[in-house]
């Protein structure tokens, strides 16, 4: 049941933006700049490390619309996002996105917990400037929006088709015009 | 919620995810919405409970400090008693978001280990410049040197 009075039947963080839209708009803003503008990284390594955190947060609507998205760029490969969620180090992703993953697993915990030497790691796998800065900002987003999604105690749905569809369609289409479709609610 | 009250929100969640840099700037802030003073900021986040504040902001604040923990600690007690001091459904959503919010913003700032003195006078400045001008304005590169007008 969640916390304020938001419309039924709309899944994870959409029953909040359908509830406040003038917030809404920048929170897709910077969805889709952080993963799916050009970047040296992927969409599907930007959508790997947003599930990854959302998994060490624990939060189930934002792991699996994510984590559907991941699997999409991926050609499909499920399997290959819960091996990432269980112990990236072992999953068969490159070993610059797990020193990236790995900076991100200590953003997620507190920025202070980021050392020199995990850094370093990721600068000698070839990491950028950029990459780091830009793994950072995505790991500290998915804090903001896994902590929105469950301090309201939304809704999620559990049918794992609904969420490959979601995947398929933000894959494409992006993260701006993601709520254009919901009911304005009114204030 | 006035400004004042939702900066407070952000200095509360930033002193409590220990971000030198975020709370001394939105400190800064809401000190500014009260006409220069630091004391219930201090209080804030010394002791929300006993500072200076309404009971219905205090109960948000209790809604933030579980956010900061984690979205799955805020119960519907937290959200009961806020409601029982006059919170909306928009100010309880507010809330909610600017502490989520201020937990990204702490882990960019601290993430990348960014400067941050411990400078009171260039925080009042920055402070100053917040409160009356917000966050979009141009200047926001520059924003020691754009309060100092220059």
């Amino acid at each position: 049941m969640p916390h304020i009075d938001l419309p039924e039947g709309i899944p994870g963080i959409l029953g909040p933006m359908a509830f406040s839209p003038q917030t809404a708009e920048p929170l897709n803003e910077l969805a889709d700049v952080l993963l799916r503008s050009p970047n040296s990284l992927t969409q599907g390594e930007r959508e790997m490390m947003a599930t990854y955190v959302s998994s060490q947060n624990d939060c189930f609507f934002c792991q699996t619309v994510h984590g559907a998205a991941a699997a999409y760029y991926l050609g499909g490969k499920e399997t290959l996002i819960d091996e990432l969620k269980r112990d990236f180090e072992s999953a068969p992703v490159s070993d610059k996105l797990k020193a990236l993953l790995a900076i991100a697993g200590k953003v997620q915990k507190g920025g202070k917990q980021v050392t020199a030497d995990d850094v370093e790691r990721a600068r000698k796998l070839g990491a950028t400037g950029k990459e780091i800065h830009d793994t950072v900002l995505i790991a500290a987003a998915f804090c903001m929006f896994n902590r929105y999604v469950d301090g309201l105690a939304t809704w999620a749905p559990r049918d794992p088709q609904r969420y490959r569809e979601s995947g398929k369609r933000t894959a494409d289409e992006g993260y701006i015009h993601s709520t254009d479709h919901l009911p304005k609610v009114a204030s | 919620m006035p400004s004042a009250e939702r900066e407070m929100i952000a200095t509360y969640g930033s002193s409590q995810n220990d971000c030198h840099y975020c709370q001394h700037t939105h400190g800064a802030t809401a000190a500014e919405h009260f006409g220069g003073n630091y004391e219930p900021i201090d209080q804030l986040k010394r002791d929300y409970a006993s500072a200076p504040v309404s009971d219905k902001l205090k109960a948000l604040l209790g809604i933030a400090g579980k956010v900061q923990q984690g979205g799955k600690y805020v119960t519907t007690e937290d959200v009961e008693r806020a409601r029982a001091k006059g919170a909306t459904d928009k100010e309880i959503h507010d809330t909610v978001l600017i502490a989520a919010a201020f937990c990204m913003f702490n882990r960019y700032v601290d993430g990348l280990a960014t400067w941050q003195p411990h400078d009171a006078a260039m925080y009042r400045e920055i402070g100053k410049r917040l409160a009356s001008s917000g966050y979009t304005v141009p200047g926001w590169e520059k924003p020691v040197q754009k309060a100092q007008g220059q």
